[in-house]
């Protein structure tokens, strides 16, 4: 693209070179304005489809309401840190299960990260994790086995749970308690994805106390230098 | 207790310090009381300071500042790879190197193999100790 000239040079700052109407001569608007007629040639907006069911307000707000900027921003996805694919052991850093060796699933579109532990051997059950809160570690456990398609970010959000009603004075003490349990549903999901993933881990010797056993640094150790 | 090593021509040393760190090199000549020409058959001949060399057991016969190709053909001779990788300074510098490059599966599969030898040793010890008590 050749720069962009001006044909009204700066004298100094915001001031330029030529007055208005000496620019409106030199850039030609006569020009065009003689040959649509004495006008400027502009598009007329479309005009706004009217909605019949809206009723037009009875009576005008009184102060202006202000209306929120259009934001058309859309997130970046998570990029995958190219250490983990399908099937890595990861070490869990942070939490309840912090050193947990964990396999690695898949990316949910959020950016977390699907793992298990498998539940049947470290405990761990399928879980989101942030990938800036594991280690990613160079063994692989084949999970072609293990379908994986049903769990995305909703499968893991919470239910809304029903507010609560406000109480008189003598339930207030006498709380309902409400048991938190596991549906059987995720439970037999957890139980699918570990049968196939523990047939894969039980054919590697070894992998399977490797999965059972926490990591820790021990005296010596520099986690600078070890190679993961 | 007189010396065993010798700063000499054909005197191979290994480098501790700087970018050729850990490389067999040979001193082909002595510069003054610092630095020595070493050579090495994958890199271009230099001086280098004697605080940087680390001299070795092995010496080869060359004439003061060889051709490369009649270095390389001394050092084959010599055989100084094989003799350094069969030193025990050589071997510990593998076992290092080894070491460094195992990942967290593989530390994982050392610590069982350790527990299981240091088993049979326990097992063997408490055997010797029967016969001993009995005897």
């Amino acid at each position: 693209m050749a720069p962009k000239t001006t044909r009204n040079p700066d004298l100094i700052r915001g001031i330029g070179k030529y007055s208005r109407s000496k620019m409106y001569h030199k850039r030609g608007l006569w020009a065009i304005k003689a040959k649509n007629g004495g006008k400027f040639p502009h598009h007329d907006p479309k005009p706004k489809p009217t909605d019949a069911s809206e009723k037009p307000p009875k009576f005008y707000p009184a102060d202006d309401v202000k209306k929120p900027l259009v934001n058309k921003r859309k997130p970046k996805p998570t990029k995958l840190r190219s250490s983990i694919t399908p099937g890595t052991v990861l070490i869990i850093l942070t939490g309840r299960f912090k050193g947990k060796r964990v396999v690695f699933l898949k990316q949910l579109p959020s950016g977390l990260l699907l793992i298990t532990g498998p539940f049947k051997i470290n405990g761990v059950p399928l879980r989101r994790v942030n990938q800036s809160y594991v280690i990613a570690t160079s063994t692989k456990v084949d999970i072609s086995g293990v379908s994986v398609e049903k769990f995305d970010d909703k499968y893991f959000s919470q239910k809304a749970e029903k507010k609560k009603k406000k109480k008189g004075e003598g339930e207030f003490f006498e709380s309902e308690k409400v048991e938190n349990v596991l549906p059987q549903e995720k439970k037999d999901d957890q139980k699918s994805v570990d049968a196939a993933l523990i047939k894969s881990i039980e054919a590697v010797s070894d992998l399977k106390t490797y999965l059972g056993a926490r990591f820790s640094l021990k005296s010596g150790m520099k986690p600078h230098e070890l190679v993961f | 207790m007189p010396f065993k090593r010798y700063v000499e021509i054909g005197r191979v040393a290994l480098v501790n310090y700087g970018k050729d760190y850990g490389r067999l090199v040979v001193i082909v000549d002595v510069i003054d009381q610092n630095r020595a020409l070493v050579d090495a058959p994958d890199m271009v001949r230099t001086q280098m300071n004697f605080k940087r060399l680390s001299l070795t057991d092995i010496k080869i016969d060359i004439k003061r500042v060889p051709k490369k190709k009649t270095l390389i053909k001394a050092m084959q001779e010599a055989d100084v790879q094989g003799k350094w990788e069969k030193s025990s300074w050589g071997r510990k510098l593998i076992v290092q190197k080894k070491r460094a490059s195992l990942n967290d599966f593989d530390r994982f599969k050392l610590m069982l193999a350790k527990i299981k030898r240091g088993g049979i040793i326990r097992q063997e010890l408490a055997k010797l100790k029967k016969e001993a008590a009995s005897s």
